[in-house]
């Protein structure tokens, strides 16, 4: 009986959970993985076969959109990391603890309005006509105005701002987790700062690190709007070519092909990088 | 276990069939712009049992969101009336109209009989027109007094001070200024190629005179209004809205002729609601509600006296921008045959990813 | 009461002997947080070679005084010496006093090998001699062949072993510890105690141990200097504390005491007889420069106390009110007829008592310590 309620309990607990994975994540992606295998030969005919992979592999336009989303998406991940660090730092362990709660909302914000409305606080302030261009203007620090919109300076810059959250997030909780005492222990042991970041600081936030730079790229590489929006008319990004696909040329079978190795590709990317910083996502992300 | 469950579906299904027949509901697939709220209240106002509710789309996301759901979720489309014949054919995503229930006598005939002329299949008329309009060029006359054609848009002396939206109507405007006619080659693959080929050279050589490809009205009205761009390629309708606010800006009929598309009434096939939508259509013909309409959408309406029915500064800009040789030279969109739409895509990316 | 510190048997004088001798000196050193003193003009010198104990309750300022020693924080005042040289104005990292943290923050994501080869990595040793150096002391403290284990395999007593073993490699001048017993359970407590004192030893360094336990001061310790508010009460060797406390904080906090409030009636030399609060007069000696009149507490340690008929010097009455066995920490509670309890040690747990047996409790009145009342 006593069991019975227990399994009856357990079962109730997972089936939101069984679900959602099923139903939103694991369907899906075989629904994907089905229409990509899917050949077009006419009006509603179809057969089976990797044609549309080979289609992809043979457009240079495909794959080097592809290559180019991943390395800006890298660097995207890099820059949040190299930024992210310092403010995560100083959150978990330098801010006082009223002020770390301030710190952390503040880095909230730009999540409170959805990517478009981001998207068009970038433009206005960065438009030939918009704020920047207006002020230094008038300051006569320029004489004729200046476009910084549509170039991957832009882009690159409007992705940073919008995953650097997401970097910040698990490395201050990570840091947050560390011992003061591990530093001055570092420093009582002869080391310098730098040897106390490189040998005590970075291992520690390994985990916040690697799972702060999974999420940043995933999501960099899977961002639609802001490399569109602020990327103008030298903006390729993968996605895009996805939605095109999809939207504007009806066709799915490209469309799902693309997802489906946007999602292999950046999986390998993960892969690499993990195999070539020496982690693993049981030692890391998975750790407790 | 299956009792409780039989039991809570079935639940379900009473509340669900409890909702819906207390009121209908009307939902709308359509562009923004052309359902105002104004007269959405109207309209619930007049049939207090039908609840409006509006979907803003564009062409392909109509198309899009009809194929994926097999033709359910809305009960009135508003496509252009070349983009009904093949998504119908390939899709099977509309339902024939029953053009008894609409007083067609009151559209323009031109307009009726020129949709109905590109939505017959198998004898079945599956559109009526609703509101037309035109593409062509837009141009801050102060700054750039001699643009009259699509190619204008890549003269150099206006670098860094146009632009576009990399979609398929700039494909066929280029193609007019290189002296093609599009439409005659859409049965013909080859020489259709051949004449995208020549257009997608044009336009990556174009990239380094535009400043950027607009992506919507909007935005291309915040790249007029503040006078980074002084000449476009635009909807008519878009150019009108701007000539409210500045009227150095007006709408250009190219040379070759302005394209000109016209949006529809279309049943979707898994529409609930097909009389509530033939209300709806016939509402908005009535000439005090096709003011409301045209006021909030700036085209112009398929009834026969749908300039005099436009706002005092909409008409003023109409009639500042088309003289009646430009409505001779009208360059309606014609069906689109299956597989040109991925030719033309591959053209666009082509374009987009070119890098200069 | 004292204020600074005593030195009752402070080493040799620096005069005679010159500042080389001490590993570590601080003289006058104090340290404020805005408005509160935390450590307030404190000297100590520490001999080459011994074990040295700071001992106070938490909040005492010795932890600062420990960070100041290893450069965590800077005093406000006074001078730090190692080896005879300032090292206040040296950084944490080059001063060779090393620490053995609370929590011994060993670093967890290096093994054991890695731990202790940090030091001699960021000296700059070459890579054979830093694996020499760490097998030979992972030898010397007992854990050969742990070199490539991960920190959360070792033991608590391990792990204190290792943390040590990390700070020793380097041969410090003075190695510090920081209460690092107190994360561990009673057992291995003691039995650390004894092996802390073994590695002192063995190395020949000297300790600065930190602790609140007046048992662990007293077991390992050469000298200890007893602290409170900020202050040094009293300096001495365990013996000195315990027999000769200064002061009512030294005779409360060293060794247990029973103590009882009262106020002193009259004196004849040092020996003062005592009104207590709670009613009833007694006898002891006044050990500071309390007077008739004043207020005062009267200490007695347990084992000071008898039970046997016959004895010279203070007698009271009482009734037995328990026993309390602890092998040979065993006492007798004795309600004595005033109405306090008194503690008496029992070490060869007397099988004749009972609960409720009359009982007259005795003591000699020099070991009966009378000190000014302790503030509260």
């Amino acid at each position: 009986m006593g069991r019975d309620a227990g399994r009856l309990s357990l079962f109730l607990l997972f089936t939101p959970f069984v679900l959602w994975i099923g139903l939103l994540i694991v369907l899906p992606q075989i629904g994907i993985g089905y229409v990509s295998l899917r050949e077009k030969i006419g009006i509603n005919e179809f057969s089976f076969g990797l044609k549309n992979y080979a289609d992809f592999f043979n457009e240079p336009i495909y794959r080097n959109t592809l290559l180019r989303t991943a390395w800006i998406s890298i660097l995207v991940t890099a820059l949040a990391l190299v930024i992210g660090f310092p403010v995560a730092y100083y959150i978990a362990k330098i801010a006082k603890e009223r002020s770390r709660a301030a710190l952390f909302l503040m880095c909230l914000i730009p999540l409170w309005v959805s990517d478009l409305v981001r998207a068009y606080g970038w433009i206005v302030l960065l438009r030939e006509t918009g704020v920047i261009s207006t002020v230094l203007l008038r300051l006569g620090i320029i004489s004729t105005p200046i476009e910084m919109l549509y170039n991957d300076v832009t882009v690159i810059i409007g992705l940073v701002y919008t995953v650097i959250l997401f970097m910040i997030v698990p490395l201050v909780s990570t840091l947050q987790g560390m011992d003061d005492a591990l530093l001055e222990a570092g420093y009582n042991l002869g080391g310098s700062r730098f040897t106390v970041f490189r040998r005590i600081i970075v291992p520690y936030a390994m985990p916040g690190i690697v799972a702060g730079c999974i999420i940043t790229f995933m999501l960099t590489a899977g961002s639609y709007l802001t490399p569109v929006l602020l990327g103008g008319k030298n903006s390729s990004w993968f996605t895009e070519q996805i939605y095109n696909q999809f939207i504007t040329r009806y066709n799915w079978e490209a469309g799902a092909t693309f997802g489906v190795l946007l999602l292999l590709f950046t999986s390998l990317v993960v892969w690499a990088g993990l195999m070539l910083t020496g982690q693993s996502l049981a030692t890391t992300v998975a750790k407790d | 276990m299956t009792s409780i469950l039989r039991a809570l579906l079935g639940g379900t299904a009473i509340a669900l069939l409890a909702g819906s027949a207390n009121a209908e509901t009307l939902r709308l697939l359509t562009w923004g712009s052309y359902a105002p709220d104004e007269l959405v209240q109207k309209f619930e106002e007049e049939y207090p049992d039908i609840d409006v509710e509006v979907t803003f789309s564009n062409n392909e996301e109509m198309i899009a969101k009809l194929r994926a759901t097999g033709g359910t979720g809305f009960d009135l489309a508003q496509p252009s009336h070349d983009r009904v014949y093949a998504a119908q054919t390939e899709y099977n995503i509309y339902k024939p109209l029953d053009l008894s229930k609409i007083d067609v006598d009151k559209m323009t005939p031109k307009l009726v009989e020129g949709v109905k002329a590109n939505t017959t299949i198998d004898g079945e008329v599956y559109s009526v027109p609703h509101q037309w309009g035109t593409s062509g060029i837009m141009a801050n006359i102060k700054e750039a007094p001699d643009a009259k054609g699509w190619g204008d848009l890549c003269d150099p002396k206006y670098k860094g001070r146009t632009s576009m939206r990399l979609r398929r109507t700039i494909l066929l405007g280029m193609g007019y200024a290189l002296g093609y006619d599009p439409f005659s080659l859409y049965d013909d693959k080859a020489a259709y190629q051949e004449m995208l080929d020549k257009v997608t050279a044009k336009l990556i050589d174009c990239k380094q005179i535009i400043k950027t490809y607009w992506t919507g009205g909007d935005d291309l009205s915040a790249l007029m209004l503040s006078g980074e761009v002084i000449l476009s390629e635009t909807w008519d309708s878009t150019a009108f809205k701007i000539y409210a606010e500045n009227p150095d800006i007006v709408f250009i009929p190219p040379e070759t002729g302005a394209l000109a598309w016209i949006d529809t009434f279309t049943l979707p096939r898994g529409g609930q609601a097909d009389d509530a939508a033939y209300k709806w259509i016939n509402f908005v013909l009535r000439p005090e509600n096709v003011k409301i309409m045209s006021a909030s959408t700036g085209s112009l309406a398929a009834v026969p006296n749908a300039v005099e029915l436009l706002p005092d500064d909409k008409r003023a800009a109409v009639e500042a921008a088309f003289h009646d040789r430009d409505i001779e030279n009208l360059k309606f969109f014609a069906n689109i045959p299956p597989g040109l739409e991925d030719m033309e895509g591959i053209a666009l990316e082509r374009i987009k990813a070119a890098s200069n | 009461m004292s204020n600074g510190a005593v030195r009752d048997d402070a080493p040799p004088s620096t005069a005679t002997e010159g500042p080389a001798m001490y590993d570590l000196s601080c003289s006058r050193v104090t340290k404020k947080f805005g408005a509160f003193t935390a450590v307030s003009d404190v000297s100590l010198d520490i001999p080459s070679g011994s074990f040295f104990s700071i001992l106070g309750p938490s909040g005492c300022g010795k932890t600062t005084l420990m960070r100041m020693i290893a450069g965590f924080e800077t005093p406000s005042e006074g001078d730090i010496k190692i080896k005879g040289e300032s090292v206040v104005a040296v950084p944490p990292n080059r001063r060779n006093v090393k620490m053995v943290f609370q929590h011994l923050a060993l670093f967890p994501m290096m093994s054991v090998g890695e731990n202790i080869a940090y030091g001699l990595r960021c000296r700059g040793e070459s890579r054979a001699e830093i694996g020499k150096k760490v097998a030979g002391i992972l030898d010397r403290v007992g854990l050969p062949g742990t070199t490539d284990k991960r920190i959360e395999q070792l033991s608590g007593g391990q792990k204190q072993r290792i943390a040590i073993a990390r700070c020793m490699v380097l041969e410090p001048d003075v190695l510090l510890l920081d209460e690092p017993l107190g994360a561990l359970d009673l057992k291995l407590r003691e039995h650390m105690k004894i092996e802390l004192k073994l590695l002192q030893h063995q190395f020949e360094t000297t300790f600065l141990y930190i602790t609140h336990d007046q048992s662990e001061a007293l077991v390992m310790s050469d000298q200890v200097a007893v602290m409170n508010a900020g202050r040094f009460e009293q300096i001495g060797s365990p013996k000195a504390l315990y027999d000769a406390p200064v002061s009512g904080f030294v005779a409360g906090f060293v060794g247990d005491a029973n103590c009882l409030p009262g106020t002193i009636a009259d004196m004849s030399g040092t020996e003062a007889r005592v009104m207590l609060d709670d009613g009833g007069a007694v006898v002891g000696t006044v050990s500071d420069g309390s007077t008739v009149g004043d207020a005062v507490e009267l200490f007695l340690r347990p084992e000071a106390l008898s039970l046997r008929d016959g004895e010279d010097g203070m007698r009271v009455a009482g009734t037995v009110d328990s026993l309390l066995f602890n092998g040979a920490n065993s006492r007798i509670l004795v309600k004595i007829d005033t109405g306090q309890m008194i503690e008496v040690a029992d070490p060869s747990h007397t099988a004749a008592m009972a609960e409720g047996d009359p009982v007259s409790v005795s003591w000699r009145p020099e070991r009966a310590r009378v000190f000014a009342r302790r503030t509260r």
